[in-house]
This record gives structure tokens, sequence and C-alpha cells, in this order.
């Protein structure tokens, strides 16, 4: 009798662990040929104006200088770039707002003209060279005062720059917050402009073959990626072919269209020749994409036992230059308000606006560290006026089990927040700590915090969710797995293959993903986005990997002469179901099936799966600081994070996602963030000397803990966990400098100058 | 440059003795990618911060990116290529990188091992906060260091057939 | 690659001074973590360079007769931490330079480089300040010494003329005998990191340990070059070993610093966190010494 190993739920080892520790890996850089032609871009020197002129003599004249294009070369094809899923729906399309290079540029570092040469140093030559003529214009970079009458207009179709304004009404805010003996608590909260930081940077380069343009490229949507590039270049996208090796990282920031149109229009104009586009690493945090800063102000009147009667919350979201993801952002963020402490009466109005910055697009969490930051805060801010400690306040009155979203279908099926508080709570010693750290008076001070949120693992039903999948049996009876979501490093393909082998009925071992993507080839998917990959592509390994069975079971019946239905694949070999006998092994029946003169046939299956459910992901942080008043410091000595992401497919590489995402979201609440100079428009700390991401020494252990709690909605019971880890950090440890110091802090970073000011305004230093 | 300079490096790669006529003013990141095809070597900032084209160099690790080629002349240097044993078995320190998911996007991890390397060959024994000193100079975005310091200290109780403190078991 | 117009590789320190005298435009490149970064950005784009790397003269400590610790100007940071003299005398500059970048920085950077940069954030130079290091220049004329209080001259300009390189750093006898000293680097992050401000104490106590006989206050990013917090030394000598005396001579120095206003720190602040290092290097340099500070 053949006992039936699971593979779901395993700690398998990555599937390209080997190549990265060996570094045979190969990445966009390593496969470009080195006759490729060099690209580089020179970019814009003024936050706001119109290219007058350009001229490129002195560049042209530069040796090893093939070709230099200009804002007045480029086809003017409007083209969006948001990684979304594409609508057939005019309304719902992204907003096409770029073209290759930009006569009128919106921020420091948009894109004038470009190089082509035959070596770097020839094409950086060159762009120092170009000289560029501008009749300025004014700019604005604070939200805000983007949105008021006379303010700079960015983008002629955008009165008062607001790109988008959404709301939520949902019972009577006005009605509701007369009740009498309501406490009202009110806040503002900034968020930082950050940059991804994946440590490859953008990077990707273009040929011609057999007239059409293959783009290699260094990109979360080689799907996406296509269609835009067709877009760009104004040619059918079937003449478009994208190609996705091993990615350095991603974070959201390759889940935007970047360079690759101009890498691809740039091969066109030298006879379809190899283009390498190589984005440096202070291009990358100044004309890539980051993620939107948002201010939120947000009012609630409370009942003494701490409800909610009343909220209102206005989020203002600073887009930067261009749309991108646009409002999608800010949505996400503001509908995240009503649920996660549901109230009957609610007010949100969100706006995202357009400033002379830096373009915002997608970023792990995508507007909920956002909206967290903020909505946690303020909690804290309730949770004090009313007397409750933070945990107990939550504790009461984050979303109970059952809640249901009427939008989203989106259930709370298990008494998770619950689960996830008491776990931290365990783990940080909270009671005893909280009691330790009351009252203390000396220069160094310690407390603990703690934060929750919650998180959709995909975009349903704003938005298409598919998900389409091919299995192809080898001789062996091992099988290539091919899906359109992508492997960016979060380790992807080791939970199709342990999902695809759960469903198939074989080792691990015999599923070979196919990492290196090929939409020649690839089957259609909208790529790594969200935190949807497991959950959506759960769906199409599910269904193809039995629609596989199914073919492989019809095959055994002709080789066994016993009904399908009677036998079944267990550890790659078919079995009679009713005493578990091995018949035959699944190689042999493939060997047999594919050279067979009578029964010849390639087992292969190919299915796609539209998903019209979503789940909601649950977690909490709880953090202790140490906080050095004169020096103006808070220290992070003590972290956990608690998350529900259902079942969890491989705990190891789980665990492993949420120390990244407590890394970032560490970096996100005490040191992060990207400067522009006031007078200018400048981006002043573009590097990672001056752009403070955490390093080795700075991050206590990172402890990450979970709560599985099967999803009922999913193939395999599992759901987001690739961006909810960075989601409650920030305010976690902004509450526990409040626990510490006694003061609120509503600005993150909690860098040593922010403490400094607010230190000072209450007297401390 | 109006007329190109070119200059002979020798120097042992990865424990061969190599050379190659080097333009003067290519990187050693240059050198060992283009010359040598050495791709473990990565480009992150190319200017000293981030670690991802980190060597060793005469046993100590520099960054290549700012580390002119013709200064390798004479040079014993190793990449990450030259850890696997001739019959294709890992060294103590990848595999341990692979056991303890010390891998996410790998970008970064080339760089890691060879300051790994360097700190394993030692021979000292270290606390967990003088080894994330001595790892310092490598910027990683996906494994908030976690996994790659449980790999770095777990082979180095290993290599000094130590027993693991509690927090690593 | 990087964008440069020639590259001369000096064989020796006379070579290296031939080298600059045929080539008068060209700059010098040590260990290139500053150079090359600057020719990559483009600001020494296309320059001629005259390496002096291969100079392994240059290279290492030594404890000279009369007691001068001479440390080579080509030594690199790591070098000078792990250096069994430094360790004995001066470990407070083996610990300064300790906190300098990360790990492959220290092995690559000079401490040459970092005092010829004219750079004021530099993790060597308040700590050379304080400890009255001299600099040695060797041209086309000879050898000549500059205390390395005179060597600065403004923001990224040093004393240094025309074919002339720096070979040693000199750490005079009396300079250091007697006294203990503690370095503090405040920076955005604990590795990999400038410094937002640097603050270097060094104490003589009296023979019974009760009283500052001297101190000795250097700070970096207090100004536009490191300098030595001169009123605060003068307050803080023969005062009593207590915390007052540590009050008096760290609010003192705001007589002394000038730092400035930029994206990177507020001068309020760095006036601040002047205050908060020089008290705290300050009493830990006493501990060092065999002080104990009473409330």
């Amino acid at each position: 009798m053949e006992e039936r190993e699971h593979a779901v739920g395993k700690n398998v080892k990555r599937v390209d662990a080997f190549e990265k520790v060996t570094g045979r890996a190969k990445y966009t850089d390593d496969l470009c040929d080195k006759s490729a032609y060099v690209a580089k871009i020179l970019h814009s020197t003024v936050a706001h104006g119109i290219v007058k002129s350009v001229d490129t003599a002195e560049a042209e004249k530069i040796p090893g200088v093939v070709k230099v294009v200009t804002c007045f070369d480029v086809p003017k094809y409007y083209f969006p770039t948001a990684g979304h899923p594409w609508s057939t729906e005019p309304a719902h399309q992204d907003v096409s707002d770029r073209l290759l290079l930009q006569e009128h540029v919106r921020f420091y570092g948009d894109d004038v003209a470009a190089v082509v040469a035959e070596n770097e140093v020839a094409a950086a030559q060159a762009v120092r060279a170009i000289k560029v003529e501008y009749e300025e214009l004014p700019f604005v970079l604070d939200v805000q005062k983007a949105m008021e009458d006379g303010a700079p207009q960015i983008h002629e179709e955008f009165p008062n720059n607001i790109l988008k304004h959404t709301s939520i009404r949902n019972g009577n805010y006005e009605e509701a917050r007369k009740e009498p003996g309501l406490i009202k608590v009110e806040g503002w909260y900034d968020t930082p402009t950050v940059q991804h930081c994946h440590i490859e940077n953008f990077i990707c380069y273009s040929y011609m073959e057999q007239g059409r343009m293959v783009v290699v490229s260094s990109t979360q949507i080689p799907h996406i990626c296509r269609r835009v590039v067709g877009q760009a270049l104004g040619i059918p996208w079937g003449k478009v072919r994208v190609i996705k090796p091993y990615i350095g990282g991603g974070f959201g920031n390759k889940q935007d269209i970047l360079y690759e149109p101009l890498c691809a229009y740039l091969s066109t104009v030298v006879g379809g020749r190899l283009v390498k586009l190589d984005v440096s690493r202070e291009e990358t945090f100044v004309s890539n994409r980051v993620r939107h800063a948002i201010r939120t102000h947000i009012i609630s009147y409370v009942r003494p036992d701490g409800s909610f009667a009343a909220r209102k919350i206005e989020c203002f979201s600073d887009q930067g230059a261009y749309a991108s993801h646009g409002h999608s952002i800010a949505a996400k963020g503001m509908g995240a308000f009503p649920q996660l402490y549901p109230c009957p009466n609610v007010e949100g109005d969100a706006y995202t606006v357009f400033t002379n910055k830096s373009v915002a697009g997608a970023m792990r969490g995508y507007g909920i560290p956002q909206a967290m930051f903020a909505v946690e805060s303020h909690t804290d801010d309730v949770a004090k006026a009313v007397g409750m400690s933070p945990f107990e306040f939550r504790w009461k009155y984050l979303m109970p089990k059952g809640f249901t979203d009427g939008f989203s279908k989106n259930v709370n099926y298990f008494d998770t927040f619950h689960q996830c508080m008491e776990k931290g709570k365990a783990y940080i010693d909270y009671d005893r700590k909280m009691k330790e750290y009351a009252d203390q008076t000396g220069e160094i001070r310690k407390g603990i915090g703690v934060a929750a949120f919650w998180y959709n693992t995909g975009v349903w039903p704003i938005s298409l969710e598919t998900s389409a999948c091919r299995m192809v049996l080898n001789q062996d009876g091992s099988i290539q797995v091919q899906v359109g979501e992508t492997e960016i490093g979060q380790g992807a393909d080791t939970a199709f293959a342990q999902m695809a082998a759960e469903t198939v009925g074989i080792p691990v071992d015999m599923v070979h993903v196919v990492t290196n993507q090929d939409t020649d080839v690839t089957p259609f998917g909208t790529g790594a986005y969200a935190s949807r990959q497991t959950y959506m592509a759960g769906f199409s390994i599910n269904q193809t990997a039995a629609l596989l069975k199914n073919r492989i079971l019809e095959a055994a019946q002709e080789l066994t002469r016993h009904t399908k239905e009677s036998l079944d694949v267990v550890n790659g070999n078919i079995i009679r179901r009713g005493d578990g006998e091995v018949l035959m092994s699944l190689a042999d029946l493939a060997l047999e099936k594919l050279y067979s003169l009578t029964n010849n046939g390639h087992l292969t299956a190919e299915s796609s799966y539209q998903a019209k459910t979503n789940a909601y992901s649950f977690g909490c942080t709880f953090a202790e600081v140490e906080v050095d008043i004169p020096a103006c410091r808070a220290t992070l000595t003590n972290i956990v994070n608690v998350h529900d992401a259902g079942q969890l497919i491989n705990p190891s590489l789980a665990l492993a996602q949420v120390h990244g995402g407590m890394s970032m979201g560490i970096g996100y609440g005490l040191s992060e963030r990207l400067i522009f100079d006031e007078r200018t428009g400048k981006p002043l700390n573009n590097n990672l000397l001056d752009y403070k991401l955490s390093t080795f020494m700075d991050h206590p252990h990172l402890e990450g803990q979970f709560v599985e709690n099967y999803e009922p909605t999913s193939a395999y019971g599992t759901k987001a966990l690739g961006e909810p880890p960075v989601c409650s950090v920030a305010p976690a440890i902004r509450n526990a400098v409040l626990m510490a110091t006694g003061v609120a802090v509503d600005e993150i970073p909690l860098t040593p100058h922010i403490l400094f000011k607010r230190f000072k305004e209450e007297g401390l230093v | 440059m109006s007329e190109k300079h070119y200059k002979l490096v020798r120097c042992t790669i990865n424990g061969e003795e190599r050379e190659v006529m080097v333009d003067v003013r290519a990187s050693l990141t240059d050198m060992l990618r283009n010359d040598y095809r050495l791709t473990s070597v990565k480009k992150g900032c190319e200017v000293g911060e981030c670690g991802a084209c980190n060597v060793i160099i005469d046993g100590e690790c520099f960054n290549s990116c700012i580390y002119l080629a013709v200064w390798a002349d004479g040079k014993n240097i190793r990449t990450l290529e030259s850890l696997m044993g001739p019959d294709g078995e890992l060294s103590d320190i990848q595999q341990a990188f692979i056991d303890e998911t010390a891998v996410q996007c790998g970008f970064c991890t080339p760089g890691v091992i060879m300051s790994a390397v360097e700190i394993l060959e030692s021979k000292k024994e270290y606390t967990r906060d003088e080894l994330r000193k001595l790892l310092s100079g490598h910027l990683c975005r996906c494994t908030g260091y976690e996994n790659i310091l449980n790999a770095v200290e777990k082979t180095m109780y290993r290599r000094l057939g130590k027993e693991f403190p509690e927090y690593l078991k | 690659m990087y964008d440069m117009k020639a590259l001369y590789e000096a064989e020796s320190v006379p070579h290296a001074i031939q080298l600059l005298q045929e080539h008068p435009e060209a700059q010098i490149i040590a260990g290139g973590s500053d150079v090359l970064v600057q020719m990559r950005e483009g600001k020494r784009a296309g320059v001629e360079l005259v390496s002096i790397y291969g100079l392994d003269e240059l290279r290492g400590v030594k404890l000279e007769e009369d007691g001068t610790i001479r440390i080579g100007s080509l030594t690199s940071f790591s070098h000078i931490t792990k250096d069994p003299v430094i360790q004995e005398y001066i470990n407070v500059l083996g610990e300064a330079v300790d906190k300098v970048g990360g790990p492959q920085i220290r092995n690559i950077g000079t401490i040459g480089g970092n005092t010829c940069n004219g750079v004021t954030s530099a993790d060597s130079a308040s700590t050379l300040f304080a400890w009255d290091a001299v600099v040695e220049l060797t041209g086309p004329d000879g050898i000549r010494k500059v205390p390395i209080r005179e060597f600065y001259i403004k923001a990224g300009k040093v004393d240094l003329r025309p074919a002339e390189i720096q070979t040693a750093i000199l750490i005079p006898k009396a300079a250091y005998e007697g006294y203990h000293g503690h370095y503090i680097k405040y920076a955005m992050r604990n590795a990999m990191d400038i410094a937002t401000l640097g603050c270097s104490v060094n104490v003589k106590l009296s023979e019974d340990k009760s009283v500052i006989e001297d101190v000795r206050i250097a700070y970096g990013v207090a100004g536009p070059i490191p300098m030595r917090a001169l009123h605060a030394e003068e307050a803080g000598k023969g005062l009593l070993v207590s915390e007052a005396s540590i009050e008096t001579i760290g609010d003192t120095v705001l007589e002394d610093v000038t730092p400035r206003d930029s994206w990177r720190a507020s001068k309020a602040f760095r006036e601040h966190i002047a205050k908060v290092l020089c008290k705290r290097a300050l009493k830990e340099s006493i501990r060092l010494a065999g002080g104990v500070v009473h409330e």
C-alpha cells in the first residue's frame, strides 16, 4: 500500500537555490551579448518645464556614439505604464500619459533624450555633452498645495492636479457624530516617499528578430510588458516578444513598464540591432517608481467604552508626475479603513494628486502600509483618549469573526485577529513589559507597541483575476509546469512545484517549473503583483493538474485495463484505489504512451482559470523599542509579526518572506525617505549611501509566526503573504515610541531629525 | 580617451593563472564579468555601497566595482564560482544558504557568500552581533538578513566543531 | 568602465612624484573609494590618474624609536584597526576607522585618502585632530611635516602642493602618552553610513584620577572641516572629574562648533548632538583613563 506523500505544507528547498548559490543563475545582464550597443538616458534637470531645444551636435561627435534621439524625434503614441490587466472598456483603462521621451518635463529626472553608443563611456560622455534649453515652469512638490487653485498645472486634463477622487459614504457621519458624550480624536499622519531598492536595478535589452521586437527585461509582468511595448511603439502586440530571466527583486517597481518601450524603440532606430539599457542605482531611485507618500487625516468620534460612533478619513496621495498605478493605491488604502474596525458611519475621501516629483507606482503593500500607519497610529491615539490599553482596544474592536465585506464578498471566517494577537502578545511578553515600562523618567526609555492589518490577496473584483497553466509530461514521468505568474525572488516557482506535485500525485523533484518566461510560449498571465501568485496560480495549477491527471488515468486505463475511476496517481505511480497496489510507474506509462505504435499520445494539459473570489489576509506586529532621548534615537530591540496567510505551502519560504517584509517595514518606520530639494525639486539622496536602507546592523532578531486557518476560497487553502509582512511594522514602532516617551510622532520615518523636532516640542530635550 | 590604453593583467583567478589585456579604464567587475564571464559578480550600485560585486583578493574582501582591473595584476582573486568542488559538490556555506532559506532573489547572494568565506576562513568564533558587523557591507532587500545570519553562523559552528547555541536549534 | 583620460601607475614614491610632475593635471588615486565614485558621477570624468595603490612601502604601522607612531598613508582602515601598535597606544583610532562604511570599504579605504580628500565627515580625521597628528608629505623638494590642523585648508582642500603625496600620518609620543580617548560616530545607520556628526575626545587625568589635566575634543561635520573645540578644552582643563564638569565642558562646545543647515541635518540638531556626543565621549574617555565620574 502506497502512503501518499504530500508536497504542500513541506519545507521544500527552493527550486532555484542551487543556481543562485553557485552564481549560475543568469539575470538579464548576464545574458546580454557583449556586442550590445549601450543606451543611456538624459534626464531633466528641472522639475517642470518645456524643452525648447536639444543640441546634440557635440554629443554626436564623440567617438563611439551611434545615435542620439530626443523628445522631438519619438513617435507620439501615449501609453500607460501600470502593471494592471488591460481593460477593453476605455473607462477602466489606465491613464495613457507617457511618451518615450518628454517635451513637457514634469519632474527632475524626467526623460528628455537618449544616446545609443558602442560603449558605456561614450554613452555617458554623450549624455553630458547634450545641451538642453528649457522654458522653466513653476512646480509644486506638496500634495495639498498641488490641489490649490492656481497651483502649477501638471497635466492639462486634470484640474487642480487631481488624478482621481473617490469617496466612501457609509451610514450618516454628520448625524452620528452629534450623539451626546462622544470623544473626538483627530490626527494627521504622514508617510514618506520610499523606493523599492531591489538589488538588481532595472535593466532590459532589445533587438529585432523576424520583424518582431524582442525585449529581455527584468520585469515582474512579461505579458503586460508585451502589450505596453506594442502600445508605445504603435505596433501589433503579437509583434512583441518579452523574455523574463531570473530577476533580482522587484517589490512592485518592476510591476510597471519602465524603459522597455524606449529600449525597443532605440533598437528600431539602429536597424534592430541589440541595444542594452542598464539603469543606474541613481536613476532607479528617481526615474523608475517610488511608493506613494500619503498624508491622511482621520477623525473618530468614540464612545467612552471605545466603540466608534462615526469616523472620517481623508487621504492625499502623492502621485508624482505621471499616472502609473494612479488612484488604485489610495483607493485600496482608504478601502481598508472601514473594515479594520467596523463602524456604521464612515465618511471617506481619497485624492490622488499629481506633483512634480518622481512617479509613484506599485510597491509591496500597495497603499496598505501608508493606511495602516495612519489608522493604527490613530488607534493608539483613540485607545489613549478612552483610557484603554492599545492591546485591549484592538482585542475588542478589530474586525470580528464573521465580518463580510459587501463589495469583495470577503469573509473573515475565523477568529484570526485574536489568534494572531495572542501569539504576538505571548512572544513579546506584553503584559509584563507594559507594567515594567510604565512611568519611566530616565534618559533611556523602553516601550512596546502593537499594530494590526488586513490585506486583500488579489485584485478581484476591482480588476481581472486570471491565471493560465500548462503541464507537459516527460518520458520519465516528470512534468514541466508553466504559468504566467512570475518568480521574482519570492519563491513562487517552488510553491508552484509543490502545488502541482500535490495534485498530479508525483514527488516535487519531478516537477520542473519553467522559470524563465517568454511571452511566445508562457501561458498568458498578468504577472507578479498584489499577493496573488500562490492563490491565483493555485487555481490554474489545481485545474490543469486535474486535467493532466485525468489524461494520465485515461492512458492508465488503456495500459492496465482497469477503469480510470478505480485508479489514482500516488508518489509517481499508478495505483489501484481499492488496495493501493502499485500497477505501474508513471515513468513507464509516459514512455509507453509517447512511443506507442497503437495508442500514441503526448500527455499535456493547459487551462486558464478566472478567479472571482478574493481572500482576507491578516496579521499584526508587536514591537519593542529603546529610546535614547538625548540622542533622539529610537532603536528597535525586539519585534514579532504574526500572520494568518491560510495554509502555508512552504513554511520556511513563508517565514523568509515575512523576514523580508518586516525588514522593509522597519526601514519604512525608522530610516527610509527619498528627499527632494524644496527649491529645485531635485532628489537629494538617490543612492544607497544617503538613502538609509537597513543594514545587517540595523535589525534585531526578526521573529515571524503563523496562524494557519485554511482559506475556504483557495485551491490549496492559502492566501496573501508576499506583501502583508510590511503592513503593520511602522505603526507598531511608532506606538512603541509613544508608549516609551508619551510623544506621538505622526510622521515616518522616525529618524533622529524628526524625534529631535518632536522631543523639542514636548520639552524632552 | 583619444588613444586606447591597455595593460596585461596577470593574476590567479579561482585557482588558475590567467592573463588578459585589459583596458586600463576597466573596473575589476568589468574584467571578471566581461573577460572571464564570471557573472556571479553582480552590479548593484557600482559605487561600493551594496556589496553585490564583492570578491576576495589575497584573502580580503573588496567591492570589485571600485577596484581598478589593473590593480589585480599579481593578485589572487576568488569569486563565488570557485567554491564548488570538482565533481559539482557544493561547499558547506553554499549548502547552508540553501538549507537555511537564505536565498531569495539571489542577486546579493554571491557577494554575501564571499564575505562569509572570508569570515569562516579566519577560523574564529564570532558572536551574532560580530557577524552582523562583518557582513554589514552587503545590502539585501529580500531576506531581512535573518536567514543569511543563520546560514553563516551555523556553518561557523560546524567548522569549529561546536554545538549551536539554543536560538539556532 | 571608468571615464579616464589616462592611468599612470607609480612604482615608488619618487616615481609617483615624477609622474605628478610630468602630468600636473593628474589626480592621485590611492584606494579609489572616493576618486572612482566621483569619476563615475561625472565630476572628475576624463581626468588623468596617477595610481599610488601599488606602493606597498606606504603600508603599515610602525613605532619609531622616539615613540612616534607612524602610519603609512596607504594603510587600509582594517589594517589600522587590527594593528597591535594602534591597539596598544591609540586604540580609539582603530575604533574610529572601524566605523567607516562596511568591511569591504575598510579594506580598500586608506587613511591617506581619507585625510587628503579634505572631507569633514571622515571618520579618521576627528580622531587624528584629537591626537595632534602630523601629516608627512613628500614632494620634489623633499619631506615636510604639517600639523593636521594646518593640513586642512577648507572643505575639500588640503595643503598638498603640486607633485606632493602624503606618505605618512605621525602621532608624536607626547600627544598620546598618558591620554585615553573615545570616538562616537553619530549616523543614521549602524553601518554603511557617513557621520552626521563625529566626536573624538581624549583626556589625561591627574595621577589620582581626580582632575582632568588635559582634554582634547575634536569634531567632524561640526564645521566645513574637522575641528577642535578649543573653548571647551580650555574650560575643561583642571576641572575635577565629575558629572558637573562633563556638563560644563559639553555645553561649552557650542562656542566652538559651527555646523550648517543642510538636508542631511539641521544646524540646531547638530548643535544638540554635538553636546550630547561630547559629554558621552568624555565620560567614556575618563572611564578608560581610570577615572570615576561622581554624580
